[in-house]
């Protein structure tokens, strides 16, 4: 008790002269904040997580909502968050969980670049009149072609390896059945099938209802290997091997047993109610000759018909690690910055390791380009992709397509209230209980995501006609159509690229 | 064992692990029952993948993951193994005559495997079982450290056939949150991994063990008997939740 409470995170209240009493409020919380007795709603705000559910139902916009409403005395060092993890840490003695990615005050290197656009001397394109090529393949491209002469006719000699044909670079990352509702991945399935792209089906198995969509589904291999059978890695259009995760690199996953209900269970193949605990590393991978183990198995096992990605964190070398694994027979590289979401994720790594994607990807980028081997694997952006800006600057940096994770689920509703991990989630997204999950209806929720997947896929033809640019393959590490603004030498110098105004 | 029809026999000198791997699965597709690998030197993944009823002799030494992913068939080694063989296995039993390298039955969910000798370290990490499907791995001599680090479900046996202690190191069962690990003779705390436990074996146990024993005998031509009677060890997880007391939320 020595310590007490900590003070209010967020206040509700209602405007009692707005309020109709519908009693919306009421039902939309699943965290018990409102009640009605007699003529009035009742507040508890200290159980509040500002998911906003109740704002956008009540019908009188009488509820408001106000974030720490009680003042710490002000400190640049000692901020409210970081007294209050003492607190927390003091009361418990343990390893603070939290959720949603990177909440440090970091600069955003996206929001200090500025794309290029053309004047005079080089003619833009308007892409209602130019067909603009957004198409994009990832996987192995050859070095070079053997043809031979057959009969006159030329006949292509050199084996092409598989690669994935999306309409646009924009794909859905990894969110696990587990973490997200069943109606959430349905939804998205349904809007990567519809926008001709892809989605992750993260490290829970692939569930029979989304089946139909597989042909749009990469399926992942993850240190616990849960739903891992022949028939899932027959099942994904590719594979993807996850070594790390941008919010929480060097450390493994862990779904809680409460999640665990009798579908997830199926889908992991796991008994119902056990923890799911995927370890930090891959038991069978200690070095980056054993990643080519794996990535040769999983080839092996499916014939040699699917590319293979690796996902790692990106970290301090990570560009040393993409080399290895673009000598690994993997097909292609994903890159998680460290403002990738999780569903929960301890505090200290969330906001601590790893680095940012801009700058990742420019070193990967660079390293396999002096090295000669950039044909060799396709790089995958992820962890922090916001809009369609951000798109075409990390392709202008080097990447061939991105990952969005967090966008896509606000797209559905989720107004990123950071407790995924109480699997409580009002908007039917980051839970289980099936009250909450058929709150989300996949025949809308899908056309939003497939919405948002289009108009981002508008704005970058947009401004790649604008820079006179008609393929993405001409945006594609082109770092000159890039400048940097109020940005340091040093990291001008690992993206690559001049300042405003040079 | 069964007669198995329509075999054939490979000679796999020199022969690169895909072109085996497709052969094999082409004399699967046309209804071979049985398939004899000879002179295999180091070829990886022999299997992978593979479905199916049939029966693979190997003889030679094979490379890394052999059946993994494997779902059905029968392999018998004759000769020892590299790392993981049956990882991620799904279905089907693997027989070694001779030793077997690190992380046998790596994430295993099915099926059987079973090794007349030794296996090095992290023997039947990750195995995991669901419904009715519960792998078993058993060894003969004895496993080094990590033996069943954090093991889901699932059974190993070990027989210390040698007649010594078949573990002599640390950190079995660590991180263990579910099956059973059961070792013959004792095994000192000192031994356990974190959030390992303990037991005597209870006749129901044995009474579990003993036909599963007698199998092994009978792959290997053992006599079982002296395995039937000892006393043995039961290492089962303290807690189903081994991390849930490490961390608190934010809010
Ligand atoms: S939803 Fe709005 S109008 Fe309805 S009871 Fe709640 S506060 Fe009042
Ligand atoms: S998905 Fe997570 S962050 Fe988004 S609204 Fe639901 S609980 Fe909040």
């Amino acid at each position: 008790m020595s310590i007490g409470s900590v003070p209010l995170r967020y206040r509700i209240s209602v405007d009692r002269d707005q309020c109709m009493l519908c009693g919306r409020c009421v039902d939309s919380c699943p965290y018990g904040v409102f009640r009605k007795e007699g003529e009035q709603i009742h507040v508890n705000s200290r159980v509040c997580v500002a998911c906003h559910r109740c704002i956008s139902m009540c019908p009188r916009d009488a509820i408001s909502l106000v974030e720490r409403p009680v003042d710490y005395r002000s400190h640049p060092i000692w901020t409210p968050q970081v007294r209050e993890a003492i607190y927390n840490q003091a009361r418990t003695g343990k390893i603070i969980l939290s959720g949603m990615g990177n909440a440090q005050d970091y600069p955003v290197i996206f929001d200090r670049l500025v794309l290029d656009a053309c004047q005079v001397t080089n003619p833009s394109i308007d892409p209602l009149r130019e067909p603009m090529e957004l198409r994009t393949y990832l996987g192995k491209k050859p070095s070079h072609l053997n043809f031979k002469t057959v009969e006159g006719d030329t006949v292509l000699q050199t084996i092409l390896s598989p690669n994935l044909m999306l309409e646009t670079p924009i794909m859905i990352g990894h969110m696990s059945y587990g973490a997200i509702s069943l109606n959430a991945q349905q939804s998205l399935a349904r809007a990567v099938t519809e926008c001709g792209t892809f989605m992750g089906t993260g490290e829970g198995g692939l569930h029979e209802s989304l089946y139909p969509f597989q042909d749009h589904m990469i399926v992942q291999v993850a240190s616990g290997r849960f739903g891992v059978d022949i028939n899932y890695l027959e099942r994904g259009a590719a594979i993807e091997i996850k070594i790390g995760q941008g919010a929480k690199p060097g450390i493994g996953g862990h779904l809680p047993g409460e999640k665990v209900c009798a579908d997830v269970s199926c889908t992991r193949m796991i008994p119902e109610g056990s923890d799911a605990i995927s370890p930090a590393p891959h038991h069978d991978i200690y070095s980056i000759e054993d990643l080519k183990q794996l990535v040769r198995s999983l080839k092996e096992a499916t014939e040699w018909k699917k590319p293979v990605f690796v996902k790692i964190a990106a970290v301090h070398n990570s560009a040393a690690i993409a080399a290895g694994i673009a000598r690994s027979s993997a097909d292609a590289v994903v890159i998680d910055g460290f403002r990738g979401g999780t569903g929960a994720a301890p505090r200290v790594f969330r906001d601590h390791v790893g680095i940012p994607i801009e700058a990742a990807v420019a070193s990967v980028d660079a390293k396999l380009r002096s090295q000669g081997i950039r044909n060799e694997v396709s790089i995958i952006a992820s962890g922090g992709i916001r809009e369609s800006a951000d798109v075409a600057k990390v392709i202008a940096l080097g990447a061939d397509a991105v990952y969005i994770g967090t966008a896509a689920l606000v797209a559905m509703g989720c107004r990123v209230c950071g407790t995924c991990y109480k699997g409580l989630c009002p908007w039917g997204i980051a839970t289980q209980r099936p009250d909450l999950v058929a709150r989300l209806d996949p025949d809308y929720a899908s056309v939003n995501v497939a919405n948002l997947i289009h108009a981002w896929t508008l704005e970058l033809s947009e401004l790649m006609g604008a820079a006179g640019i008609n393929s993405i393959e001409s945006l594609r590490g082109n770092r000159d159509r890039l400048r940097g603004y109020l940005l340091d030498e040093n990291i001008m110098k690992v993206l690559d690229i001049k300042t405003v105004g040079a | 064992m069964t007669e198995l029809q329509d075999a054939i026999r490979i000679d796999t000198s020199g022969m690169h692990y895909t072109p085996l791997n497709r052969a094999i699965r082409a004399a699967v597709t046309s209804g071979v029952r049985r398939i004899h690998l000879d002179n295999i030197m180091g070829q990886r993944f022999i299997a992978d993948g593979l479905r199916g009823n049939v029966e693979i002799v190997i003889n030679g030494v094979p490379g890394g993951d052999l059946g993994m992913f494997m779902s059905g068939p029968t392999c018998i080694v004759y000769g020892n193994c590299e790392h993981a063989p049956g990882n991620t296995m799904d279905a089907g039993t693997i027989v070694i005559h001779g030793n077997a390298g690190d992380a046998v039955a790596h994430s295993m969910r099915g099926g059987m495997i079973f090794v007349r000798d030794d296996i090095g370290y992290r023997g039947g990490i990750h195995m995991k079982q669901y419904q009715e499907k519960r792998p078993l791995l058993i060894v003969g001599g004895s496993a080094r450290a990590f033996l069943g680090e954090y093991m889901a479900g699932g059974l190993i046996l070990v027989l210390g056939r040698k007649g010594r202690s078949p573990l002599l190191e640390r950190g079995i069962g660590s991180g263990i949150h579910g099956g059973k690990i059961i070792i013959r003779g004792d095994v000192p705390d000192w031994n356990l991994g974190v959030g390992a436990r303990v037991d005597k074996m209870t006749e129901e146990e044995r009474g579990e063990i003993n036909p599963l024993i007698e199998k092994f005998a009978c792959y290997f031509g053992l006599d079982p008997q002296p395995f039937l009677t000892d006393p043995y060890s039961i290492i089962t997880p303290s807690s189903a939740r081994p991390f849930a007391n490490k961390y608190t939320w934010e809010v």
